[in-house]
């Protein structure tokens, strides 16, 4: 599945890290990076990490 | 097989929409039906106390109806399977018969039935100035509010919860001239507790919020121009627009006749299940449930992530019961967090600050908020129970979340 985040719109609250940490990150630079295509056994996790974005910012595509 | 389970879910919310989602993916024949009573679909709340006021102020004529599409929350929904009945409310419940009453006369049969009808702002028992009084609830309050919202006008914001310090801070950045009203002797008190509470007084105060600490309102006059609020130390305040954030009540009236414990909210146990009637489930800030993070004792969590983490529990407990097996041995053991942006400061929270009885600087310096990074660890009996950013990114602090979790678990002794 192919995962993107308006970054237009993130407002860097962490919650996709705690949801899907195999997905999304911090790097040292404290900026979010994701994978972009993930294999649907984390389906689970990626959709948990929507849910839980406050800005819904996290786009799932099949 | 059996007729597909009908559930009815009160609340066109986010608790709402996740739970009707969430019990789709497990039971894909249910037959749902989402009652509301405002006119919208669900829609983001928390954005309304901040940039969607100003959001509502932008030149485009198409301002207001472009910040609601901004609040529309994604949904997961299958085209089919679900029924919305918007615009309308649930009036009461015939738990025998398993029938919702509606406000348009109708009922609605369930199997299920699964209260999301959140809060509504308490208001000031006072009477006068009705028409410069708001509440900052719904979209509509905030569309309401941000029309009287011009630079030079005298806000007076009745309550320093995070609510109302959110949106004197929204409202100052609008160039109005903002005065909190706070009958604690901190703003916001009972969630940041007495350590960094006043940090966040003196905060406001250097960022020009005019905060009256320790009094209340005692009546609202209605004048020609404005609204005079005389308060409990006998001091008036002139108002163009009064803010009424001074907490909120549980709707649970049309549960009434349910023969629920209503006490404050909906009392569930850590199925979602609402103490005595096990067809009837609630879920967000109207269920009063038991975390095992903390004890088990059942408390009401007004917090955003609470409707996702009880709607999916809500969902696993119907869907386990139509299957005729047992939940899984899983304690609910959700773990809190919060956020609020005030002049442009980020305070993140993880695990239940309000639950502890000490809190410790990690780092920064309490006395320079807004300045430097500032990490708080709250602790109850020495165990940590909370951790608070203040202006921290947020890669640490996820970090210290790992730990919280390690230390809360299994329990916190009650």
């Amino acid at each position: 599945m192919k995962i993107n985040v308006d970054m237009s719109i993130c407002l860097m609250h962490g919650q996709c890290v705690i949801a899907a940490p195999q997905v999304f990150s911090f790097n040292d630079a404290g900026d979010l990076v994701w994978l972009t295509d993930v294999d649907d056994a984390l389906r689970a996790d990626v959709e948990a990490a929507a849910d839980a974005c406050p800005e819904q910012a996290i786009q799932i595509e099949a | 097989m059996a007729s597909p389970p009908r559930v009815v879910v009160v609340g066109a919310s986010l608790a709402g929409l996740r739970t009707a989602e969430a019990v789709l993916a497990l039971l894909p024949e249910a037959a749902v039906t989402i009652v509301g009573d405002e006119p919208h679909v669900p829609y983001n709340r928390p954005p309304l106390s901040k940039e969607a006021i100003q959001a509502l102020l932008g030149p485009a004529p198409d301002a207001l109806e472009a910040t609601f599409d901004k609040l529309v929350l994604k949904s997961r929904l299958p085209a089919t399977g679900v029924t919305w009945r918007l615009g309308t409310r649930a009036e009461a419940v015939r738990a025998t018969e398993r029938q919702l009453v509606l406000s348009d006369g109708g009922t609605l049969a369930y199997d299920w039935l699964v209260a999301a009808t959140g809060l509504r702002p308490r208001r000031l028992p006072c009477e006068g100035g009705e028409d410069r009084r708001h509440v900052l609830r719904t979209f509509d309050d905030a569309v309401r509010l941000a029309a009287r919202m011009r630079p030079g006008v005298r806000v007076l914001v009745v309550g320093g919860g995070f609510i109302g310090m959110e949106f004197a801070a929204t409202a100052l950045g609008l160039g109005c001239a903002v005065t909190v009203v706070e009958p604690m002797v901190w703003p916001m008190v009972g969630a940041l507790g007495p350590r960094v509470a006043p940090a966040m007084a003196a905060f406001h105060r250097r960022n020009g919020v005019d905060l009256r600490l320790g009094v209340g309102v005692r009546s609202l006059l209605e004048g020609d121009a404005a609204v005079t609020a005389i308060l409990s130390d006998s001091i008036a305040i002139e108002a163009d627009v009064v803010v009424e954030a001074v907490g909120s009540l549980p709707n649970v009236e049309w549960l009434r006749d349910a023969g629920l414990d209503l006490g404050d909210g909906v009392l569930c146990d850590d199925r979602m299940v609402a103490v005595g009637a096990e067809r009837i489930l609630a879920v967000g800030d109207v269920a009063r449930f038991p975390n095992a993070l903390f004890g088990g004792a059942p408390r009401r969590v007004e917090h955003w992530c609470v409707p996702g983490q009880t709607a999916k529990r809500a969902a696993e407990t119907i869907a386990a019961a139509e299957h005729g097996r047992p939940l899984p041995a899983v304690p609910f053991a959700p773990m809190p967090s919060f956020w609020s942006d005030q002049h442009g400061l980020r305070l993140q929270a993880y695990g239940a600050p309000a639950l502890a009885d000490t809190a410790e600087v990690l780092s920064g310096d309490l006395s320079r908020v807004g300045e430097v990074p500032c990490l708080v660890e709250y602790r109850r009996a020495g165990v940590p129970v909370g951790i608070l950013g203040l202006g921290v990114g947020p890669g640490p602090l996820t970090a210290h979340r790992v730990r919280l979790e390690h230390g809360l678990a299994p329990a916190v002794p009650a």
